[in-house]
């Protein structure tokens, strides 16, 4: 263990007196967390509960299904990101299955690859699948300027990014939410910056500490918020300032502003949530694949009885604790997208601490 | 058993989770060996000598990579299969299938590099075939070698050979080709300076047999890498074993890249590094010979006996700030994560 990494952890342990439940917001955060078996060294006062900062765990089912449907489509090339593939729609089939079937799914690294792809296949439909939280928008919000400026004709995209502090905002607003105080995804902090959290702060009146990855940047946010909840304090602090500045990048944000607005939109299993995703702007229309919801929400009901995903997401939940946990869920077999992603809890959990 | 997709999907070829059930559940039923035990080459004995043999196919994009080419991986990655039994290379079939509108000029260029491992190793190519299909039916070469060697030692070298107390070696950094492979297709859009390792094994394990190191086993770390080989080792050897993340020898660039892309190291894959298990009290000896050629070799962890219900988590890793965990052996498949 680095020097650096037991001092922390000794602070920690010095530092709290009372029972504190904090919640890492991003999958990265608890996967790190669960590597370097952080959850085992702290404190038995300290329960960390894990949030919902796993991108393709959040999208919504309904969108899946929509990305499923075009990918079977013989003219239509779908591209998204490799951790995309294989999360289930609501009838178990995943993008990477339809791959094997034949239909022409690309994995991509960078949107503008997609824009390569639309030059080169006039005659193909190009769908870009495009998922996660602000970290990867910015770059969709590039590829559909980009796409205007060009005139192509032959490239859609399925917008389901989500933003960040309109989840915290309602999740931390429902009285049963048990979270004391917040580690803020540092990845995201690094394009909104450090005050987008301000105003959730002064609402939900909890410490957010916008925390890094490495086992040492945890423990320095983990104490951060330790210290705050133990003097009684609420504020925004920022433990990860080798990347994250109070304004964040006023270029990506620019971008995002100028292409996307805010919508109400579907979280797979928390519901719908307020302004929590992006829809491209009216001047955007032509690249734009209407959202496709079901009517009727019994589905959704179906597939919460066969994974409880929501409350893992919402924290309610631990993973280990679910009835299909290892055994009818599993990495190969998954139920749910949070045992799917490399950034989901119930992949961490089966990952590290089976 | 049946398998338990149904479809071949990618991940059945990556060397990782899939791999394994696909052996498993359909292809150990259908041709189980003897023994039931697995290993990178079979055994046969002839009357007055035991032969090795193995065969591997190679599939590899891009056809020319940094630090080598689908040529030289044809020849050392035979050589190598063979080298994990210790047995000395003698010759190689090749057979190749190429694709409708290939270049010649690049079908020479590997041919030329097939010849050229080939002299390095020893090994004659005494045997061959071509076929060719329709363009956009093949990928321009795929080719399959088997390998055919002689064993000159006494040595049980074999997955039952590892006791409780073992030492687990490294001959050397691990991941370089799979990060060289991944930093070469050019849709990744990372560069790298970072060659593979690919490199023949056969003389490194014949200094170390003939040096008295008491080999019990050796696994060539192909794809899947060190968790994958690990695990099938620990699994057929019905004991556990624990490694040590601070120990485990990485390149900072394939950390680099690993950390960036949200893959795991151990998982990557090697061409020209084994896992050497042995006798702990053999252990500094058999370094000294790992390290005449890569200075980066050392022990990464320890043989443990294990019961009924360790068996679920045959591979432990004990992490850097020293908390044990079951190490995971990938899917098969690289899937870079989103943010």
């Amino acid at each position: 263990m680095s020097a650096e990494a037991k001092q922390l952890l000794e602070q920690i342990h010095s530092s709290t007196t009372r029972p504190w439940t904090l919640m890492e917001v991003c999958g990265g955060q608890t996967h790190a967390l669960l590597r370097h078996g952080i959850d085992q060294l702290l404190p038995p006062e300290i329960t960390l509960i894990h949030g919902p900062g796993c991108p393709v765990c959040v999208t919504a089912t309904e969108r899946i299904d929509q990305a499923l449907a075009l990918a079977e489509q013989p003219e239509v090339i779908l591209c998204s990101y490799g951790d995309m593939l294989r999360v289930p729609g609501s009838n178990g089939r995943d993008l990477l299955s339809l791959r094997a079937q034949g239909a022409d799914v690309r994995v991509i690294y960078s949107p503008l690859d997609v824009l390569e792809l639309a030059r080169q296949h006039p005659e193909r439909q190009v769908v870009f699948f495009a998922v996660g939280f602000e970290t990867t928008a910015p770059a969709t919000a590039l590829l559909a300027q980009q796409a205007l400026a060009e005139a192509i004709s032959n490239l859609k995209l399925l917008v389901a990014h989500v933003r960040v502090v309109p989840v915290l905002n309602q999740l931390l607003s429902d009285p049963a939410c048990a979270v004391q105080g917040v580690l803020a995804a540092g990845h995201v902090c690094t394009v909104m910056g450090g005050s987008e959290l301000n105003d959730l702060v002064q609402r939900r009146r909890r410490p957010v500490v916008i925390t890094g990855f490495s086992a040492e940047e945890l423990l320095q946010g983990i104490l951060r918020c330790i210290t705050q909840l133990e003097r009684g304090e609420a504020r925004v602090e920022n433990a990860y300032g080798k990347a994250v500045s109070a304004e964040g990048n006023r270029e990506a944000q620019t971008l995002l502003k100028h292409v996307f607005e805010p919508i109400n939109t579907i979280w797979r299993g928390l519901g719908v949530i307020n302004q929590g995703g992006y829809k491209l702007r009216p001047a955007f229309v032509q690249l734009a694949l209407d959202h496709k919801d079901r009517q009727a929400s019994n589905e959704q009901t179906a597939e919460q009885a066969e994974c409880p995903s929501g409350l893992v997401l919402q924290g309610l939940l631990r993973p280990s604790a679910c009835s299909s946990f290892g055994n009818r869920c599993t990495p190969d077999h998954p139920l749910g997208a949070p045992m799917v992603s490399s950034e989901g809890a119930c992949a961490a959990y089966y990952r590290y601490q089976r | 058993m049946a398998p338990s997709h149904d479809t071949v999907l990618l991940a059945h070829g990556g060397g990782g989770r899939l791999s394994q059930q696909l052996i498993e559940e359909l292809l150990l039923p259908a041709f189980a060996p003897a023994d039931g035990v697995l290993h990178d080459a079979a055994l046969l004995n002839s009357p007055g000598q035991t032969l090795a043999f193995t065969t591997d196919s190679f599939v590899v994009k891009p056809l020319f990579f940094p630090g080598g080419d689908i040529g030289r991986l044809a020849v050392f990655g035979s050589v190598n299969d063979l080298a994990m039994t210790g047995a000395r290379p003698v010759a190689l079939s090749l057979g190749m299938i190429l694709e409708e509108g290939l270049a010649m000029s690049l079908l020479e260029r590997v041919v030329h590099s097939i010849r050229a491992a080939a002299d390095a190793c020893g090994v004659a190519v005494i045997t061959g075939d071509t076929k060719v299909v329709e363009r956009g039916k093949g990928d321009g070469i795929f080719i399959n070698t088997s390998a055919i060697g002689v064993v000159e030692h006494a040595l049980k070298i074999h997955p039952s050979a590892v006791q409780p107390g073992d030492a687990v070696l490294v001959s050397g950094d691990l991941g370089r080709h799979g990060v060289a492979i991944l930093a070469a297709r050019e849709e990744l859009g990372f560069r790298s300076t970072l060659e593979s390792d690919l490199a023949p094994l056969h003389t490194t394990v014949n200094e170390l047999i003939s040096s008295g190191v008491e080999v019990h086993c050796l696994r060539d770390l192909t794809r899947g890498g060190l968790a994958s080989a690990s695990d099938e080792i620990a699994r057929s050897a019905g004991c556990q074993i624990e490694l040590e993340e601070a120990a485990i020898p990485l390149h900072s660039s394939v950390n680099g890249a690993c950390d960036l892309l949200g893959l795991d190291p151990l998982s990557m894959a090697n061409e020209g590094r084994m896992l050497v298990i042995c006798p702990e009290v053999h252990a500094a000896k058999a370094l000294e010979q790992l390290r005449h050629h890569n200075p980066a070799a050392c022990k990464v962890g320890t043989v443990h006996s294990t019961t009924t219900s360790e068996q679920q988590q045959p591979v432990l890793l004990r992490n850097t700030l020293g908390v044990l965990r079951p190490c995971d052996v990938s899917r098969g498949e690289l899937l870079p994560r989103i943010c």
